[in-house]
């Protein structure tokens, strides 16, 4: 109990820094607006990444229809923070949006979740489409025109905001992951058949992870779509899944910090390039050639950093360090 | 009457009748041996059992139930638990892990209770952890809790197949060939330790395996099969000298 205590204090401690650098940058003018922007980005790709990697990683089940849940969470913030700009209309349509992307979620995971494969990745890939040319053809979205004049959240600073969500969403996903839950979903990857004859039922826990990682994508959608004010039905579209699904493979598919060091790296390369923009799309898909080639697993392949696990390493290392005789074996 | 009770079963793949019409049934507390030449369809009997096929003919009974059409995990968390021939253990996951997973469905931590990590959720684990451990002690596994899978030896991942079993608090365990690949001590411990799970486990266990030395020592019944159908049925001791077997095994006429 002690230890857990521990670990979890440590992270805290992760955060708060983390949240403090942050901001002492900001104050001291290190981190411009150019760079904030950057930031917000890569607060929402660590969201967007999370929640596929839950999917791909945990569960195994291969996605390409991320996109599509970030434009449901994106719209349903455009339209009800249009009408009502204030704090409780932004929120109201994070609350929306993650109703509509889980009750699809699950509407498609249920017949889509049983499908292996190749197969999977065009169904996922079909009803993002499909969203999005939903979102395209109706009224209420402002069909391909979509929706501009977004109000900015400024309660708080929206980096704060991000950030806010980003920490909320990880301790969800990996709290979630690291319980008996999470460990049922793990099965399914490792080998579905086993799991089941074990007594789990695979469908259920394949479309929690799928309905986990659509919500999540969409709260990156509402974050995305008061941030840069105006959201149009291609900011959703297949480039954009597969956007999300480099940072997941590039950081490893089935670490969660594979993802946070991906995206950071990722969004701090883009930034860097902004300059050379004639450049930046040839060193980008280089980068990730040559990852892929000397570590087709992705950055940390399925490590993931845990404070719990340094600190047992360090008490054993202790105890071995003070009695030798205590561990003699024969 | 009988707690599982097999009534004409029979699989089809295409032409072959992979299990043929067989009968069979198994007792509290049993120790059953399935005896048959490469293909005779005794792994195909385990997964009828089991749930991963469907009979093309047959009906299986569970306590009186049918469980017939019944998905794995629903035939799993009735009380049917089993091992794989061709092991298949969750292999990136540690042997803790591997064990946990088989008792998911006993222990309930909430979704809500691990996600905010409320004192239920270290509780549930505290005790799952404690009964995995056990368990994984009994078959010697317990120094390599997170070991993962794959980095065990061949012995040792057969073990934890079983133990992994035996997690899912069954009320008859399939063992489809455990001592395959074993040298003759492992399998002589292996031997021992079936016998005494069932015993303290108070289970029936119905066992697959080639080797007959193992067979004949534990069984107190065995059903021999032979391209998809029983050919004989019987004590150790009427197997050994039923011509029909003694044909089955050598070839060739008696
Ligand atoms: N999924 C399948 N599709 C088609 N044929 C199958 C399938 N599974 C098994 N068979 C066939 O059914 C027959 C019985 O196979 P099974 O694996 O049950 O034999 P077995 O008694 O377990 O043999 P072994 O001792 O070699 O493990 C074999 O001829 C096999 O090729
Ligand atoms: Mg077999």
């Amino acid at each position: 109990m002690k230890l857990v205590n521990r670990h979890t204090f440590a992270w805290l401690i992760v955060i708060v820094i983390s949240f403090l650098a942050i901001e002492g940058l900001v104050s001291v003018g290190i981190l411009d607006v150019f760079y904030e922007m950057a930031l917000v980005q890569i607060g929402i790709n660590i969201i967007l990444g999370i929640g596929l990697n839950l999917i791909i990683g945990v569960s195994g089940q291969f996605s390409l229809g991320h996109a599509g849940f970030m434009a449901i969470g994106a719209y349903s913030v455009g339209i009800v923070y249009l009408d009502n700009p204030t704090v409780t209309g932004f929120f109201l349509g994070v609350l929306l949006g993650l109703v509509l992307s889980g009750v699809v979620a699950l509407l498609i995971g249920i017949p889509t979740l049983r499908l292996k494969g190749d197969y999977l990745a065009i169904a996922t890939l079909g009803v993002s489409e499909i969203i999005r040319i939903a979102i395209t053809n109706m009224k209420i979205t402002n069909g391909a025109a979509g929706i501009s004049g977004i109000p900015l959240f400024d309660a708080i600073p929206m980096r704060q905001l991000v950030f806010i969500f980003v920490v909320i969403v990880t301790i969800i996903v990996v709290n979630y992951v690291r319980s008996s839950d999470g460990r049922a979903t793990l099965s399914i990857r490792e080998n579905e058949i086993a799991a089941e004859s074990m007594g789990i039922n695979t469908t259920k826990y394949k479309v929690m992870a799928f309905v986990i990682g659509a919500m999540t994508a969409s709260i990156a959608g509402g974050l995305y779509a008061s941030y840069f004010n105006t959201i149009v039905p291609t900011n959703f579209n297949f480039m954009k899944s597969v956007d999300i699904l480099i940072i997941v493979v590039f950081g490893g598919i089935g670490s969660f910090t594979g993802t946070f060091v991906a995206a950071l790296v990722l969004g701090i390369l883009n930034t860097l390039l902004q300059d050379v923009s004639d450049l930046r799309m040839i060193i980008y898909s280089l980068a990730l050639i040559i990852i892929m080639i000397f570590k087709p697993s992705g950055l940390l392949g399925t490590k993931e950093f845990s404070f719990s696990k340094l600190f047992s390493k360090k008490i054993k290392k202790a105890k071995k360090g003070g009695s030798t005789d205590g561990s003699v074996r024969n | 009457m009988a707690l599982l009770e097999i009534k004409s079963l029979t699989k089809n793949f295409g032409g072959l009748a992979a299990v043929s019409n067989v009968d069979l049934y198994l007792e509290e507390q049993e120790l059953v041996g399935l005896i048959g030449p490469n293909g005779a369809g005794k792994t195909t009997l385990f997964n009828l059992l089991t749930g991963v096929y469907e009979p093309s003919e047959g009906e299986v009974n569970f306590q009186g139930e049918r469980l017939n059409g019944k998905k794995p995990f629903v035939i799993a968390n009735k009380g049917l638990s089993r091992t794989f021939q061709n092991i298949r253990l969750f292999r990136e996951l540690t042997v803790l892990d591997n064990v946990l997973i088989a008792m998911n469905n006993r222990y309930k931590e909430g979704l809500f209770t691990s996600i905010l990590r409320l004192p239920k959720f270290y509780k549930v684990e505290a005790s799952m952890k404690e009964e995995a451990l056990s368990l994984l002690q009994i078959f010697e596994l317990d120094g390599k809790n997170e070991e993962l899978a794959k980095n065990l030896s061949y012995g040792e991942q057969r073990r934890l197949e079983i133990v992994r079993a035996l997690a899912t608090k069954p009320k008859i365990l399939f063992l489809d060939e455990p001592a395959a690949g074993m040298n003759p001590q492992e399998t002589a411990d292996l031997t021992a330790l079936i016998r005494k799970i069932q015993k303290e486990f108070a289970i029936t266990v119905l066992l697959i395996e080639h080797d007959m030395s193992l067979v004949m020592d534990v069984c107190e019944r065995i059903y021999v099969l032979e391209y998809g159908q029983l050919i004989a049925h019987g004590t150790p001791d009427e197997i050994k000298v039923n011509p029909k077997v003694i044909q089955a095994y050598l070839g060739g006429e008696v």
